[in-house]
């Protein structure tokens, strides 16, 4: 052996198979359980190995005991209804984990694998078995199981918080305001993280009221303590000075001042007061950085209302803000959206980038008017819907309307 | 074949004029686990097989657990199936679980069925004062385990391969213990509907003559539970199958035809 050159690999070859002589040894004391049953499920043959891990002898298996009567009772309701049935409709079943009771009622976790033996004529003799020792591995599985349940507790919490966050950013219903219908909708595109658009609508005197719809950069928790801030701010800042114009500054101010340098946040927004004037109302409204909102008109027509010069919100210290007025008259509709809207991938061949787009929106809005409030948000709602997958954003709608004459 | 037909994977085979024999799977498996015996049954028989929801090539999405949550919405599954196929005189076979969900449907309505044929059936596993179900409910739990256990490497991955394929079964096939593959949520909340049911009060409202078939040897429906049913059900007849196990269409497929066949004919 030590001496290398002619003939020593031969010797080795020789001397290692003369170590392994024996078939029926090899049986006995295999470092796995070997078992084989009837077609009825007595026990016929038995190793060694097995016995010894089970603490039986052989005289008190064999012929006397069938396989599932050494199976844990959960254990041997799985194998009637699994291991069995499908034993028989392939002949064969691998890699099953159950567990032994052994002799002194101790469980020993296995993994199992049967197949059928047939005879010369092709009928089913009998059933070979192997068991494998799997105590190490169930427990690492038993781990990784509660591992995933709790993981799968987590998120169910999670999400439930997310639902409460954003149900506490987001008005619960829409106020009552005399003459007009206000409708909205919010399509949250994560359920695992609060979306970062906003709307509101609230009372400032008995005829005024103010309404905001915005876009916060980012989502979750970041985004949700934001739109938190805005949300006070915008309605604060209304009480003191309902011009839309500085309500928009002081926001720009309040979000520049709390979150500048490497963490700066911003948003787009449209803040709006209305009040009654003749048969409908007038709408004061200014935007900073946001898409312009749309008018569906009596006649039939709709058209974008865009303010110009409108900045992001909290990007610079000061920024400056146009305000543009509005006649909502009978039969007019006034729709605000963020732009998870026309952003959504519709594969459109009108954009270059296969988003729903502008244009998309304008036709949709003129076959829509004239409208109502509840009407344009319940059509928008549905195409969002309709868009499945291409829908990746957070989308806010909030739709305005004077009822026409006689409805 | 309409919506309940896709859902259930309802399959028709046999003599169209002969009378209809509908053959439904227990818990565990789909309607594979007749193979053996349905082709026999077709000679004489019009055969309707079909998955319940959540099994086999059924309609996974169709499955909720709260749509799905007793026995008597698997029985409403049952009925809407005779429905759509405009069945009556039907001759229901319900292997396990199934055989209560059949006396379920026949006392809802009776008229659909001619007879039932109540294949190791157990109204309740759950042992219970003066009543031997076979089971303690610590055994149940256990057999909860042993699903998780078995399903770790399950991937949801493989339902739309076997599920989504009808016209290739082969794609199924090459997977290893490719039969009976159920999802792992569904088959735990089947597996709690199954054998924490308890239906012996209803054994007795049973109009349509029954027959009870049991196996010598079968821990799941043990012969005492074989005899309550018999016992509760009146004018019903009892056959004990030389057969082991739960599944004698399995184990012993000549004598389960015979028992189905004669007592269907006659």
């Amino acid at each position: 052996m030590n001496a290398p050159g002619h003939g020593g690999r031969r010797e080795v070859v020789v001397f290692s198979s003369l170590l392994e002589d024996s078939a029926e040894d090899l049986y006995e004391n295999a470092p796995c359980g070997y078992l084989s049953t009837l077609l009825d499920g007595q026990i016929a043959k038995v190793n060694a190995t097995l016995l010894g891990w089970l603490g039986y002898t052989r005289e008190e298996l064999v012929g006397r005991r069938a396989f599932s009567d050494l199976l844990t009772v959960g254990g041997r309701l799985y194998h009637e209804t699994h291991f069995a049935p499908l034993l028989r409709l392939q002949g064969e079943v691998g890699g099953v984990a159950l567990e032994l009771r052994t002799a002194d009622g101790s469980r020993l976790p296995v993994l199992v694998t049967s197949k059928v033996k047939s005879g010369a004529d092709g009928r089913p003799q009998l059933i070979r078995t192997t068991i494998f020792d799997a105590s190490d591995r169930r427990a690492y599985e038993r781990e990784l199981l509660r591992a995933r349940q709790e993981a799968e507790l987590d998120r169910e919490r999670l999400q439930r918080l997310v639902r409460t966050l954003q149900h506490s950013l987001l008005p619960s219903s829409l106020p009552q305001v005399p003459g007009l219908r206000a409708a909205a909708h919010y399509h949250i595109a994560s359920r695992d993280e609060v979306g970062g658009d906003f709307y509101d609508l609230f009372p400032l005197t008995s005829a005024r009221w103010g309404f905001f719809l915005g876009d916060v950069c980012g989502k979750g928790a970041g985004a949700a303590t934001v739109t938190s801030l805005i949300r006070y701010t915008l309605r604060a800042a209304a009480v003191y000075d309902s011009d839309p114009v500085t309500v928009l500054d002081t926001l720009n101010a309040a979000l520049h001042q709390e979150y500048h340098g490497d963490d700066p946040r911003y948003c787009t927004a449209i803040f709006g007061i209305l009040a009654p004037d003749g048969d409908g109302f007038s709408i004061t409204l200014a935007s900073g950085g946001h898409p312009p909102c749309l008018l569906l008109r009596a006649d039939g027509t709709a058209d974008y209302q865009p303010t110009p010069n409108g900045l992001l919100i909290g990007i610079l210290p000061s920024a400056t803000f146009t305000s543009r007025a509005i006649h909502l008259g009978p039969g007019d509709t006034l729709l605000l959206y963020t732009d998870g809207l026309t952003e959504a991938r519709t594969g459109a061949t009108g954009t270059p980038d296969g988003r729903f787009g502008d244009e998309a929106l304008h036709a949709f809005a003129t076959r829509l008017a004239p409208t109502t409030a509840s009407a344009a948000v319940a059509a928008l709602a549905g195409l969002l819907e309709g868009f499945g997958t291409g829908l990746d954003d957070d989308t806010a709608i909030l739709a305005l309307s004077v009822p026409s004459p006689g409805e | 074949m309409g919506d309940i037909g896709a859902r259930n994977h309802v399959v028709v085979s046999g003599r169209t004029d002969g009378p209809t024999v509908m053959l439904a799977h227990g818990f565990g498996c789909d309607q594979n686990l007749w193979r053996l015996v349905a082709p026999e049954l077709a000679r004489d028989f019009r055969v309707v097989l079909f998955d319940h929801v959540g099994a086999g090539r059924s309609d996974l999405s169709a499955w909720r657990p709260e749509r799905y949550a007793t026995l008597d919405d698997y029985a409403e599954d049952i009925l809407r199936i005779c429905r759509e196929l405009d069945l009556s005189d039907v001759v229901f076979v319900g292997h396990s679980v199934s055989a209560m969900m059949g006396v379920l449907a026949a006392i809802q309505e009776p008229q659909r069925f001619a007879k039932l044929v109540l294949l190791v059936p157990s109204p309740c596993y759950i042992d219970d004062e003066g009543y031997r179900g076979g089971f303690s409910r610590a055994d149940i739990d256990e057999l909860l385990e042993s699903l998780d256990s078995n399903y770790l490497g399950w991937s949801a991955a493989m339902a739309p391969v076997i599920m989504g394929n009808p016209d290739r079964p082969e794609l199924g096939e090459e997977l290893t213990n490719s039969f009976c593959r159920t999802d792992p949520l569904i088959a735990r909340s089947f597996a709690r509907v199954t054998f924490l049911s308890d239906h012996r009060a209803e054994l007795a409202k049973v109009s349509v003559p029954t027959l009870v078939v049991e196996c010598v040897e079968d821990v799941i429906a043990p012969r005492e539970v074989g005899a309550f049913v018999h016992a509760q059900i009146e004018g019903s007849r009892l056959v004990t199958l030389p057969a082991t196990g739960h599944c004698p269409q399995l184990s012993a497929p000549e004598v389960t035809i015979e028992a189905i066949a004669s007592f269907a004919a006659r």
